[in-house]
């Protein structure tokens, strides 16, 4: 009952204050508004590019292994990785007959190749052969057709599934199901298109790829390449011994001697969300420290102006004690008076940074978490108790009658 | 009658750095009962300030005993001395000291606050102690809306609306004219009449000449204390 009667008269004193100096409050809250807009900004920021890697990392499929020469990450020497031998197309026939964790295999080979139609065109368009297990070993979804079937894969057959962006860009105002695609001056018909991916990989999602038998990739473009194996695991929960396995496997048919290290690596979706997960986490906390600086410049400006304020009203200061005011008491008073100015400041900062976020949106999808609202909030009420408690405990250790005598 | 004060040898000493010491206050002896009229008198540099401030409880004295209402005040912490001053004194200051930017009422209202009185009857009680002083109708006027009379009225009522044991008056007419300065006079004897202890600090004669009572000081000792023999009093001239 007493705390809130000294809670309320605390804040209806504040108020007077602030109102009473309206142009040196507004400055000051000014520190924490714009230490408040830059950190929510910021952490809006990280947020949307989390959201946006995993978005993007989701495209891998959690439950598929990426056999390849290449490792997605690595430290290891760069001309050593490049001189070890091609993986071979038959290796996926090889692998889904001995892994039992393996629910479906698919070899893909990739190239880069200018796509046309009528008069629309990419330069550069991404062409992966592949066979019709593609489908089941890689998790993509068409919304339109089908994709090839075992027939038309080991016929090779000139049909392709075209990426979301690659329809869009080649196909803007027809339906590209039937129709004549040419992919490095070859014709192939289109039979199936793909569910848009989206995210920051562009090119390694489905989106802007075309997908073709692997036979009619290798008459076409050449069969002297190198070949990634995409292995779905039929239980999530066994991905561990699936690679083990699929490495035995791959020493198998490698015909590595007990000793040697591996000449292939197995990658998966894990490997590129940890990286990224310790490449975020830097640059999260590298950011929150740089705009934290910001609202710790704020603070001491909250500081500042608490100390000038609890001198000016050193005399009210006298006459509070005088008539009652215990030590407490003050010391609430200024705390609260910092902790208004500040929550004034954070509220103003959260109102400027919503609509900044939804322009940030426009360029990076994103929305302003209600976890950084609240944050928000909590930080700007901590700022102030934080840089008001010096001031307010001047103010609550002052000799009444020194107090009473300042003019 | 009970003693609401009781000073035995109050000794002050100020450090002023160094092996340098100010002796403010030497040893003062004082009793006061309830229901006095005390004015306490003396020229800058007796120790009046110092010893109203003692009185008031807004400071300690350096040795000595000091008992109000029987309490030991020489031995309170911060805390204790700052509810004595809440529920036992009432200040009356020469410059008025109200908060300028709160109204009459909230002013009065103000000592209740830190009482822990509740709030309707915190308002019901300022209002009416506003209007025994004679405000009734300027509750929401503020400091810098009423003259220098209005005000020390408002100061008074801040210091009675907690119905204090005594009510410590430092020079209450110091900054008003002579007019409305016999109007606070009167308006101090009439709570004198309905029951209320009052000291009252001045180097006024004039003004001390109000009191039943009058306490010199000189270099920090009392120099005397006799009972005001040609005693000013309204009810007494208008008789």
């Amino acid at each position: 009952m007493y705390f809130w009667t000294e809670l309320k008269e605390g804040l209806i004193i504040s108020f007077r204050a602030i109102r009473a100096n309206k142009m040196r409050s507004v400055l000051t809250t000014l520190g924490i508004v714009i230490g408040i807009v830059s950190v929510t900004l910021m952490a809006t920021a990280i947020e949307g590019v989390n959201r946006a890697f995993d978005q993007s990392a989701a495209a891998f499929g959690t439950d598929v292994l990426y056999v390849d020469k290449w490792p997605w990450v690595s430290n290891e020497d760069w001309a050593t990785i490049r001189n070890r031998r091609n993986l071979e197309v038959s290796y996926a026939a090889k692998v889904e007959r001995q892994a039992t964790f393996a629910d479906a295999v698919a070899p893909v080979v990739g190239t880069r190749k200018r796509l046309a139609q009528g008069p629309n065109s990419m330069e550069d368009g991404f062409v992966s052969g592949t066979t019709h297990q593609y489908i089941n070993a890689a998790g993509v979804t068409l919304t339109d057709g089908r994709f090839f079937t075992a027939e038309e894969s080991s016929g090779g057959r000139p049909v392709a599934v075209i990426g979301a962006t690659v329809a869009e860009n080649l196909f803007p105002r027809e339906d590209p199901l039937g129709k004549v695609l040419r992919v490095g001056g070859f014709p192939y018909m289109v039979v199936g298109v793909c569910e848009k991916q989206g995210g920051l990989f562009g090119e390694f999602t489905s989106d802007s790829r075309v997908f073709v038998p692997l036979l009619s990739f290798q008459t076409h473009f050449g069969s002297r390449r190198n070949v990634t194996i995409q292995v779905r695991v039929a239980d999530i929960k066994e991905m561990e011994n699936a690679k083990i396995e699929i490495e035995g496997v791959m020493r198998k048919i490698r015909g590595l001697a007990p000793g040697k290290p591996n000449d292939f690596n197995i990658n998966q979706q894990e490997i590129l969300t940890e990286t990224f997960g310790g490449i975020s986490l830097v640059i999260a906390s590298i950011g929150l420290f740089i705009t934290g600086l910001s609202l710790f410049v704020g603070g001491i400006g909250i500081m500042n102006i608490m100390f000038v304020s609890v001198t000016e009203r050193t005399k009210e200061i006298g006459i509070r004690k005088a008539i009652g005011a215990k030590r407490r008491t003050i010391l609430m008073q200024f705390l609260i008076e910092a902790a208004a100015l500040c929550l004034i400041g954070g509220l103003i900062g959260l109102a400027i940074a919503f609509p900044v976020s939804l322009i940030v949106d426009q360029f990076l999808p994103t929305a302003m978490p209600l976890s950084v609202v609240g944050i928000a909030i909590l930080i700007s009420l901590a700022v102030g108790v934080i840089s008001g408690f010096m001031p307010a405990y001047r103010a609550a250790r002052m000799d009444p009658v020194e107090a009473l005598r300042y003019e | 009658m009970s003693n609401v004060i009781e000073l035995t040898n109050i000794v002050k000493t100020y450090d002023m750095g160094g092996a340098e010491e100010v002796h403010a206050l030497c040893g003062i002896s004082l009793t006061l009962k309830k229901n006095e009229y005390v004015a306490i008198m003396g020229p800058s540099g007796s120790g009046k300030s110092t010893l109203m401030n003692i009185i008031g409880c807004l400071d300690t004295p350096t040795s000595g005993q000091y008992l109000f209402n029987g309490l030991s005040v020489s031995d309170m912490d911060d805390n204790e001395l700052a509810k004595i001053r809440n529920k036992e004194i009432g200040f009356v200051f020469q410059t008025f000291n109200l908060l300028p930017r709160s109204d009459s009422l909230h002013n009065v209202e103000l000592p209740l606050i830190y009482g822990g009185i509740s709030s309707t009857e915190r308002k019901r009680r300022a209002a009416e102690v506003l209007k025994d002083v004679g405000l009734g109708d300027r509750g929401h006027h503020k400091p810098n809306e009423l003259s220098g009379g209005q005000r020390q009225r408002v100061a008074v009522a801040r210091a009675l609306v907690t119905r204090p044991s005594i009510i410590l008056a430092d020079e209450p007419t110091g900054n008003l004219d002579t007019k409305t300065g016999e109007e606070i006079m009167m308006l101090f004897e009439e709570l004198h009449r309905q029951g209320n202890t009052i000291i009252l600090v001045t180097h006024e004669a004039d003004i001390a000449d109000h009191a039943q009572r009058a306490i010199r000081l000189r270099d920090g000792v009392v120099e005397s204390d006799e009972p005001v023999r040609k005693r000013k009093s309204y009810t007494a001239a208008t008789a």
